[in-house]
């Protein structure tokens, strides 16, 4: 290609901005040789009508632009193209393509037109293109910083987006434009915080790192307590009683008046921050690994930090960089939280091959971790240590010895005479590492160590480096009480190589003399005088100055100064030990993982992370807003009188929610609920005990409306057939009924004859029970909630059809025998007669929950001896059952007379899975392998919720869990009751209502997992339609999806 | 974000930048290239330099430095994560990344980064994703392009970017359907010199090769999952599954990618497979010194130890080394004192050993230090850990699938002190 010469031309010249273009960008000769006659093609390209073309050159043109280019004769030809054309073409890729295109050119005049493009883009119907606007908002900002103001509403907006696509992308814009306005995050921090696992990882980072801000301005110091424990432990226990005692209202005022006294408790949302973020510590990227382990660090309690040694820890195994950054983070963390990377010290055992840097950090956090139990093994590594062949790293080594050294008394000596030793080490950098650490460890306790003093005073004669030869006379000068005899004569031995010194040697040496000549002014006098006036010539002024300074105050002169009586106090104070500190200390002012943290300095465009606030802001600030309640405003105003904490927005979704989750969901729809309420209730405990009392009374007056509604159906269907009513109704109680297959034909007809009554039924007897309703409910006061699947307002006002529907749906999830005969596959077969020897075995799936286990799946086995021989001791045998399947057996039938049935039922926990149960059946004689396939539908049970709930959930199981597949529904079923009919008799599942026709929603939850199945169908008039799952087990939807798709076409 | 990028040779020739707001000047390098002569090393340039204007983030691969420019505050894991990101991407682009490879594909290249980051920010990472923008050279197309004069920029749209699974590329057909998985395991050890284990832990990893027609759901049992004591996953793995079920399940990108990698903690005893006896000895007296080693196997179940390498580093004073190897071929470079010697297979009836003697600069005191002794090896068919597949399924398609697993155990940093 043309590419590598072009290359070669230009790799020599300098790429100098001034320069003319072609000459400093090594890939203009590759990509477009002929630029300027190009540019005509461009231009035709783009006004082409084939979107290949029309991406392609737009693509170029973004790739001259990037590379500094000036593109101007472009300029009218794109921005005709794409601001009038492209940007309303009905390719996504084009719109965003375009997009990209003019927020790329660095040209003042198109702000304007660019501001435009931006906003109409923020409401384009494409998340691609959505995210697109998103990354185009810091390139406006960065061109003309003056659009702030507009910038922030089309953030504002875009932060209000729901998908994950756009959120990592908005923020990003949010941080680099206006990270200050904290307060556009506060009615998206929930929703930000639930899609956070499923944002790609980029986005994941930016996201995390700005949630780790604003926690830290909007909730309370978690440690707080911790602290506050320590201090004065009665009185904080005393003050959480009376909290307790007082309730969610009063707590305000006394927190007020006794701050210090005020109980933590976390804030739901503050909670709800680190437990989504908490899987994320298992992503593959150290980034996004990185950015959860500060979090953690700056957010989570005390106790809870730990988890997140194990992730970094693992990150210590990836690349060099990677490891590089993150040692220097835990060193940081470790300074803090040592007990956090105890278990791993190990892993920070330095191999030799390890790069010098890498190794020095280890170091680091070696002695940070180092304590009175491992501080043997500790040592016992360092010693191999200093054994090394990288020299720079052996004097780091014998530093952190020193530094553990100082720390824990017990191995002081210990350590010390591991440094003497060393002092006869052949290498001179180890002996002078060693010297100045032997120093400083001598100020803690010099008396007893006379010895090493005089060792190291006959080293002057061969150790060079400087820094340890200054030690050593330091040393000499400090302690010469010890070593009267041998200091006259280093100093002897120093005047005479004065010259030669380095300058820290010459200040030492004067340093000595000086010393000396106040306690042992006989012997050194003459030869202190000689050195201060070798140092009077230096050519160093520090030493001049000192020389002069010494001189001054040591020997006494006429003028007699008033400080040279005082000389003495001066140079022989006692000096305190230094303290040997971890250059890493303190270093948690800056945010871990930062860049600034990393260089411990503060780099543009750092944002402090800010400390605790004393007081938690409103955390209602951060409650959505749901649509009202049409008739709540009166009924609020009374339940405020009786309960002033109740807020709206509880009574809203709250109850519903926690009334059908499971027990396994319940703690995560409570702390939904009580986080979606807010205001700062802290005793939400005693409102959710009103609403379950409120919730059983609803619950009571739904059954009995219910049982109305039964009533009138039946009546209804009394003169058509008694019989098929009455054993429908037998059916569903008594499930042992032996005519299921009958059974399911006849609820087909039961299904038609609901809706027919329905289409016939006059108005108002359509609206009669849902009024009546509302009245019955405010007369006794009931909370909405429990109302609101029966007659949300939305039903209310929408067609009557649909009105209905939720009606009787309502019934039959309440009251889950009407829901049996629904079942949707008729028998199976289990065992022929043939093959069964007479025996013959069906099966189905009777869809009622299993009295022994709510997880299992209850299946009604049919047996029929059709042999001419009584069937003995009918059960199931040994069970070979793939991981996690479990069988609650059938009791022993214990006989079976020839030409007699029998039902006897089972519990299969399938646990979630279609994978089939294979298990023996045994008689007395014979044993049969069977096994028990379930239809993906058969593994949920019906749950109901409204409308509003649905979304809800269905918002939260987007990305991954939605599967969508189109279809084309068949003239046969397009009524709304055969829709429903098949959809139920595939899946398990509950209606929802519908505000809208033509859309049908079912719920349900997977029996084992508890997991949500949420299935939309959305039928459009000429028979397309389209099928949306939403759950998290993608293969169930897959699978539901498919079967679902099945029963309807066909 | 990210500035701009510069890729530097080990000579300290710039021979790519690529800037991705205004242009940098490329003297920004100069601090680059001050660091690292104080590093000496290559690998002991700091990855993070800070300059006036500048902040300097650089990650050292294949020979080359890729320096990212930023300006403003960043997290540097962020930075270091994508430039690795940046390599891994021309490596499944080109097969191998290395300047000459760079040099010959450079419109490929500059497409490719220009598509990676918007404005400095990561736009497009996937390789999937950039497979269907951006076609990787093969050499028909090279020939193509080069007559038609048209570019390797796809001409289908990238609906890969909309799509709920964006690591899969829609529309995917294979014949033969095929998903094979490599179970890898790396034993990182430190073992003393009378050959107790300072530190053994295991490291492993999924490697997975899936060509699968569709959109197949796969879901991957173990049998004995709680053996996994730390994992982390590629983002197609269903995080709630794994912590209900212990269940790997996904949807899997098309190709070559890595599942997971986890960690089994030093908790549970880790199995050393090698032991090795040695016998470095240096005189005071003689410049002679005496230098034996000899390998052999530990715990195996069985298995053969294969490829077999011993490297070590020589104390400086060693001038010369004559050694006879039983088997095996040696090498020992006097300039650098690396010594070498691949052993090849172990027979456990005939140990593998390397004896001779070390001849010493005369005169010189004999070195402080012993050689630490760094060992590769593999042994096939094995997971030291214990490791089991129990089952892979697949849901959503119909065909079926074949399906391969293979199990390798192999030295990571396994280091003997002597």
């Amino acid at each position: 290609m043309s590419a590598a010469p072009a290359y070669s031309e230009d790799k020599g010249g300098s790429a100098g901005p001034g320069e003319p273009e072609y000459g400093h960008d090594p890939a203009s000769g590759g990509i477009f040789s002929s630029d300027y006659k190009r540019h005509d093609d461009l231009k035709e390209m783009l006004d082409t009508n084939k979107d290949s073309l029309k991406l392609e050159a737009m693509k170029r043109i973004v790739a001259m632009i990037a590379r500094g280019k000036n593109a101007s004769d472009l300029f009218p030809a794109v921005v005709k193209n794409v601001a009038c054309k492209n940007i309303e073409d009905p390719n996504q890729l084009i719109r965003a393509s375009a997009l990209r295109v003019l927020s790329s050119i660095r040209v003042p005049i198109i702000v304007p037109i660019m501001m435009l493009a931006i906003k109409e883009a923020a409401s384009d119907m494409s998340p691609y293109v959505r995210k697109t606007a998103a990354h185009a908002i810091p390139k406006l900002y960065s061109l003309d910083s003056d659009q702030k103001d507009q910038l922030i509403e089309v953030i504002e907006k875009l932060l209000a987006d729901k998908t994950t696509l756009v959120a990592g992308s908005v923020v990003m814009a949010f941080e680099e434009v206006c990270p200050e306005r904290i307060d556009l995050i506060h009615k998206n921090y929930r929703k930000l915080c639930n899609l956070l696992i499923d944002v790609e990882e980029w986005g994941q980072v930016v996201i995390i790192s700005m949630l780790t801000r604003y926690a830290r301005t909007q909730f309370l110091s978690p440690t707080q307590n911790e602290s506050l424990l320590e201090e004065n432990a009665e009185k904080a226990f005393y003050g959480s009683e009376e909290d307790e005692a007082k309730g969610a209202g009063s707590e305000e005022t006394a927190a007020a008046a006794l701050p210090a006294r005020k109980p933590y408790v976390m804030d739901p949302d503050h909670r709800l921050l680190l437990r989504n973020t908490k899987p994320l510590l298992q992503s593959r990227s150290a980034a996004v690994v990185m950015a959860v382990a500060q979090l953690y660090f700056h957010l989570a309690p005390k106790a809870e930090v730990g988890v997140i040694a194990k992730a970094l820890v693992r990150l210590l195994r990836s690349h060099s960089e990677v490891q590089y950054v993150v040692l220097q983070n835990v060193a940081t963390m470790s300074i803090k939280r040592r007990g956090m990377f105890e278990p791993y010290l190990k892993s920070f055992y330095i191999r030799s091959t390890d790069p010098t840097q890498i190794k020095i950090l280890k170091l680091e956090v070696l002695t940070n971790l180092a304590n009175e139990t491992n501080i043997p093994t500790v040592l016992r590594e360092f010693q191999t240590y200093i054994r090394s062949m990288d020299k720079d790293f052996v004097a780091a080594t014998i530093q952190a010895i020193g530094r553990c050294a100082t720390n824990i008394g017990r191995v002081r000596d210990t350590c010390l005479n591991g440094l003497v030793q060393l002092l006869s080490n052949r290498d001179e950098l180890v002996v002078a590492e060693s010297v100045v650490v032997i120093k400083k460890l001598l100020q803690m306790q010099p008396a007893q160590h006379g010895e090493i003093i005089k060792h190291l005073a006959k080293l002057t004669d061969n150790i060079q480096v400087p820094m340890a030869r200054a030690s050593i006379l330091w040393l000499i000068g400090e302690y010469c009480e010890h070593v009267p005899r041998i200091a006259p004569d280093v100093l002897r031995k120093m005047a005479k190589s004065f010259t030669a010194e380095e300058d820290i040697v010459k200040l030492q040496v004067i340093n000595l003399a000086a010393k000396l000549y106040l306690t042992n002014s006989k012997q050194t006098k003459l030869l202190t005088q000689y050195v201060l006036s070798l140092a009077k010539y230096d050519q160093n002024y520090d030493i001049r100055d000192r020389a002069r300074f010494t001189r001054q105050l040591i020997v006494p002169s006429e003028q007699g100064g008033a400080l040279s009586r005082h000389a003495k106090k001066l140079f022989l104070a006692p000096k305190p030990a230094p303290v040997l500190e971890s250059s890493f200390k303190d270093r948690d002012h800056f945010q871990l993982g930062s860049l600034s943290h990393l260089l411990n300095a503060k780099a543009t465009g750092y944002q402090e992370l800010p400390d605790w606030p004393e007081e938690a802001p409103d955390p209602s600030v951060r409650n959505v807003e749901v649509p009202e309640w049409t008739k709540c405003s009166n009924r609020e105003k009374r339940k405020e009188k009786e309960k002033p904490f109740y807020s709206d927005s509880e009574g809203e979704s709250g109850p519903t929610e926690s009334a059908d989750s499971d027990p396994e969901s319940e703690s995560e729809s409570d702390s939904k609920s009580s986080s979606e309420s807010g205001s700062g209730e802290s005793s939400s405990e005693s409102d959710n005990e009103d609403q379950d009392e409120d919730e059983e009374k609803g619950r009571g007056s739904e059954s009995e409306q219910s049982e109305e509604d039964d009533k009138r159906k039946t009546k209804k269907k009394v003169p058509e057939g008694k019989g098929e009513a009455s054993s429908s109704d037998e059916g569903s109680d008594s499930s042992s009924s032996s005519s299921e297959s009958e059974m399911t034909s006849e609820s087909e007809e039961e299904q038609l004859e609901p809706a027919s009554w329905r289409r016939k039924t006059p108005p108002s007897s359509k609206s009669a029970p849902a009024t009546k309703e509302i009245s019955l409910l405010d007369l006794e006061d009931f909370t909405p909630p429990s109302v609101q699947p029966v007659s949300p307002p939305a039903i209310v006002s929408t067609s009557l059809a649909a009105d209905l529907e939720g009606l009787t749906l309502t019934d039959s999830t309440l009251v889950p025998s009407l829901l049996s005969p629904v079942s949707g596959i008729g028998r199976q077969e289990l065992l022929h007669r043939v093959a069964g020897e007479g025996l013959a075995v069906d099966y189905t799936f009777s869809r009622q929950p299993f009295s022994g286990d709510p997880h299992m799946v209850s299946v009604h086995i049919h047996f029929s001896n059709s042999s001419d021989t009584p069937i003995k001791g009918l059960h199931v045998g040994t069970p070979k059952l793939p991981a996690g399947i479990s069988i609650q057996e059938f009791p022993e039938i214990e006989s079976l007379a020839p030409g007699e049935s029998a039902t006897a039922v089972m519990g299969i926990n399938f646990c979630d899975s279609t994978q089939a149960a294979n298990f023996q059946l045994c008689t007395q004689t014979r044993q049969f392998y069977v096994s028990i396939q379930p239809p993906v539908g058969e593994l949920m049970a019906p749950v109901f919720m409204s409308e509003n709930e649905f979304k809800k959930e269905q918002g939260k199981l987007m990305g991954m869990n939605e599967i969508t597949e189109k279809l084309m529904l068949p003239d046969t079923c397009r009524s709304d009751h055969i829709v429903v009919q098949k959809v139920t008799a595939t899946a398990n599942l509950g209606r929802v209502p519908c505000g809208t026709s033509d859309e049908y929603r079912f719920a349900g939850r997977t029996l084992t997992g508890g997991s949500l199945v949420l299935l939309t169908l959305d039928a459009r008039p000429a028979g397309a339609a389209q099928l949306t799952v939403n759950s998290e087990k993608m293969v169930i939807g897959t699978m539901l999806v498919k079967d679902v798709i099945q029963a309807l076409t066909q | 974000m990210i500035h701009s990028l510069f890729l530097i040779n080990s000579s300290g020739d710039i021979f790519l930048e690529k800037h991705w707001k205004s242009v940098v000047s490329r003297s920004v390098c100069d601090y680059f290239f001050e660091a690292q002569e104080r590093a000496t090393e290559a690998e002991n340039v700091p990855p993070v330099i800070p300059t006036p204007h500048h902040y300097l983030l650089s990650v050292y691969r294949h020979k080359i430095f890729f320096v990212a420019v930023i300006q403003t505050e960043v997290p540097p894991l962020f930075v270091i994560e994508f430039l690795h990101r940046v390599v891994d991407t021309f490596q499944d682009y080109f097969g191998v990344c290395s300047e000459p490879v760079i040099k010959d594909n450079v419109v490929v290249v500059y497409e490719v980064l220009e598509e990676m980051l918007d404005n400095g920010f990561p736009l497009a990472t996937e390789s999937n994703i950039l497979k269907e923008l951006i076609k990787p050279p093969t050499i028909l197309r090279t020939v193509v392009n080069t007559i038609t004069g048209s570019t390797n920029v796809g001409d289908q749209l990238p609906t890969g970017q909309l799509s709920v699974v964006p690591w899969r590329r829609t529309g995917v057909k294979y014949t033969n359907n095929e998903a094979y998985f490599d179970v890898i395991e790396e034993i990182d050890a430190i073992i003393d010199k009378s050959g107790s284990t300072i530190t053994a832990e295991i490291q492993g990893v999924i490697d997975s090769c899936v060509k699968l027609t569709g959109m197949p759901d796969l879901t991957l049992s173990f049998m004995n999952p709680r053996l996994l004591d730390d994992v982390s996953f590629h983002p197609c793995v269903r995080f709630k599954r794994w912590e209900s079920e212990r269940i790997l399940s996904f949807i899997p990108p098309d190709g070559n990618f890595r599942l997971l990698s986890y960690h089994v903690s030093a908790q549970n005893l880790v199995a050393i497979p090698v032991y090795v006896k040695h016998n470095i000895s240096f005189r005071d007296s003689s410049s002679l010194g005496r230098f034996e080693i000899t390998v052999g196997p530990k715990q195996t179940m069985g298995k053969t130890i294969e490829g077999v390498t011993v490297t070590s580093q020589m104390p400086k004073g060693v001038l010369n080394m004559s050694l006879t190897p039983s088997q095996g071929t040696h090498t020992f470079d006097p300039v650098t004192k690396m010594l070498s010697w691949d052993v090849g297979k172990i027979n456990p009836q005939k140990l593998p050993s390397l004896k001779g003697t070390m001849s010493l600069q005369a005169g010189a005191s004999k070195p402080d230090e012993n050689p630490t002794i760094n060992l590769q090896f593999k042994i096939q068919q094995l997971a030291i850990s214990g490791l089991k597949v129990n089952r892979l399924d697949m849901y959503g398609e119909k065909y079926k699938p074949f399906k391969g697993i293979k199990y390798m155990t192999k030295a990571g940093k396994f280091q003997v002190r002597t």
